[in-house]
């Protein structure tokens, strides 16, 4: 369903420095979490308390932007109370939205809190309509973030049945997997997304220089060896290079960001409501320069959609900070797959 | 306890589906899973064909259930979906959140390993929509279970107790990158991969399989030592993956197990040569799920 909302920018923030680099660079809406495992970025020394919460979104709204925050792990059986928990504070807060994924907390917050919007986390793994219409229909969602696995054409079509607003990932790293059902990480380490709100965690993960070059394993397991020339990505296991019939090369992904600057126009028209920023685990700086860009081009895109083109200053920038300094359209682009 | 035979999850010749389920129907299982879960191209059997092997399994004395594709993008993928559902005659595994949708209160269904269920409120709500069993995921542990069992609330409980592990699915088809081919022109290479393509990391550990848009576990899972256990668990049906060879004598060596007239030791040991990787059960024990069988130091 297009929404009222157009090409919205949607900023992630991983700390009260970043949300305030966003805001202040033109997003729209910042987008947040606790730091804890009911966020599924829930890294080392970042993330929110509510004290800083509470900081964010008086910022956020003093300025005109809005603070959706996300719970976008799976409640793990024992620990229930922690979420629903979780659910409390972030109403109490008075954030615009609360972005969830498990049906057991979006019944609650539909329950407990109609007033407050609920939006499908990426991790709702919603691919096509008939899911879509299930989370609207039982749980009142009224915005989904689709997972980054499907062309523009199928956007359309999902687009076109829906009836709810739609939020398409625009720039950051890239996850090959739908998200929301990959155990890769668990079968290595024990702790996945959906369990742990963590992908290869960095606890696991051991840099080590032997006399074939620099290696990264993951529990163990080699992800990779970089000769002394080459830039050593961050292991994430689907991002290595493996073996396969002989042939040693990325079997399942290079590293590399997704960046959809060049489609904005195509996503004006079909009515998404928001683009969202991966990134809640980049700085500050990171988060500015992303917003700036972003704001500029989504401006520029809205102005005269016609005449749009994504400017070589936009995508250099970007190239600058994205991982192994290159882009892909993904999934949005269908010879990707 | 009950024990089936999970839906097909690689790429098969007619021919060999045919045969395979020719086994099937004779062999020590009580419930088949049947249909295309993984990948939309796959065309060797279509709904007619799966819904004749259904009809000759069920007059064979199996429960039938049709598995629904994990992964829907497109219309055609949805149409598929809206058939399966209304086949009217089987009940449905539902595989994706798309297919909940069609199938509460309308078809007798099952709640698949790819719906996400961890907690105690999203269990107790699924029971509430009618399932009438539910499979677990495969990265939970016995722990996570056991907080689990008492909100199923009249649902059936089953557990993937062996084959290799389904982790992730993709929209990019892995076997047609290895092949430098698109996934829209991907000359059906699945069909060269029974057991899937194996990854290897490049000090040669065997340790993912490659299975279209899906990645698997090298290592197979299988909980057989553990069905004591499983049975003073509450679980009502086991699970056997179908791999390209010998799962006919796997579901045998489950089924002894389950009896009692062989003992769970000797049923894994016997069951070491008969599978294309080694075995692991580390996500039962709530650690990384690719630790080996048996290993109780892990990192």
């Amino acid at each position: 369903m297009p929404s009222d909302a157009l090409l919205e920018l949607v900023c992630p923030a991983g700390s009260l420095p970043a949300l305030k680099a966003a805001v202040d660079n033109g997003a729209d809406c910042v987008y947040i979490g606790f730091s804890d495992q009911t966020n599924a970025r829930n890294f080392a020394g970042l993330n929110f308390d509510l004290s800083s919460a509470r900081a964010g979104v008086k910022y956020a709204h003093g300025k005109g932007a809005r603070v959706f925050l996300a719970l976008n792990t799976y409640p793990q059986a024992a620990d229930w109370e922690s979420w629903r928990g979780a659910v409390d504070k972030t109403a109490a807060l008075g954030v615009d939205a609360i972005i969830l994924a498990d049906f057991g907390l979006l019944r609650y917050a539909a329950d407990e809190y109609p007033d407050l919007r609920r939006h499908l986390s990426v991790q709702g793994s919603a691919t096509n309509y008939e899911a879509l219409n299930f989370y609207y229909e039982h749980f009142g969602v009224c915005r989904a973030v689709l997972p980054r696995v499907l062309s523009m054409a199928q956007v359309e079509q999902t687009m076109a049945h829906a009836r709810m607003e739609i939020e398409l990932f625009g720039f950051g790293s890239l996850c090959v997997m739908v998200e929301g059902r990959c155990a890769l990480s668990s079968y290595v380490t024990g702790e996945s997304p959906n369990t742990h709100g963590v992908c290869s965690p960095a606890k696991m993960v051991r840099w080590q220089h032997t006399a074939r070059g620099l290696e990264s394993r993951l529990n163990g397991v080699l992800i990779d060896r970089f000769a002394g020339d080459e830039h050593a990505g961050y292991p994430a296991l689907c991002k290595g290079r493996f073996i396969v019939n002989d042939e040693s090369y990325y079997a399942i992904e290079e590293p590399t960001s997704l960046n959809t600057l060049a489609v904005l126009p195509e996503m004006l028209r079909l009515g998404v409501a928001a683009i969202k920023i991966e990134g809640r685990q980049r700085s500050p700086a990171y988060v500015a320069q992303v917003t700036r860009v972003w704001r500029a081009a989504i401006d520029a895109c809205k102005r005269d959609p016609e005449s749009y083109a994504a400017q070589p200053a936009w995508l250099r920038e970007m190239d600058r900070i994205a991982e192994g300094q290159q882009h892909t359209l993904g999934a949005y682009h269908r010879p990707w797959k | 306890m009950k024990l089936a035979i999970g839906p097909v999850l690689y790429y098969w010749s007619r021919e060999a589906v045919w045969h395979f389920y020719e086994e099937v129907a004779t062999a020590p299982v009580d419930i088949v899973y049947l249909g295309e879960v993984v990948c939309s191209r796959r065309h060797e059997l279509r709904l007619p064909d799966w819904l004749d092997l259904a009809e000759d399994l069920a007059a064979s004395g199996k429960e039938v259930v049709l598995s629904t594709q994990a992964l829907l993008e497109s219309e055609s993928d949805l149409k598929r979906l809206r058939a399966v559902a209304d086949n009217g005659r089987f009940a449905v595994e539902a595989n994706d959140v798309g297919a909940l949708r069609l199938l509460a209160g309308q078809t007798a269904f099952v709640a698949g390993p790819h719906i996400n269920v961890y907690n105690p409120p999203t269990l107790a709500w699924l029971a509430g929509l009618g399932a009438k069993r539910w499979v677990m995921p495969v990265e939970m542990s016995r722990e996570a279970l056991r907080y689990l069992l008492p909100h199923a609330r009249g649902m059936e409980i089953e557990v993937f107790a062996h084959g290799r592990l389904p982790l992730a699915f993709s929209a990019r088809c892995f076997t047609a990158r290895h092949h430098n081919l698109s996934k829209d022109d991907c000359q059906f290479r699945c069909l060269d991969y029974p057991d899937g393509l194996p990854l290897r990391t490049r000090e040669g550990e065997r340790f993912l399989a490659i299975n279209g848009i899906q990645t698997q576990s090298a290592r197979v899972y299988n909980l057989v030592g553990s069905v004591a256990e499983l049975r003073v668990f509450g679980v009502d049906v086991l699970r056997i993956s179908p791999q390209a060879r010998h799962s006919i004598r796997i579901a045998g060596l489950f089924r002894a197990a389950m009896d009692g007239s062989l003992d769970p030791a000797a049923a894994a040991a016997e069951m070491e040569d008969l599978m294309p990787d080694g075995a692991c059960d580390g996500f039962w024990r709530n650690r990384p799920g690719m630790a080996p069988v048996g290993e109780e130091q892990w990192p």
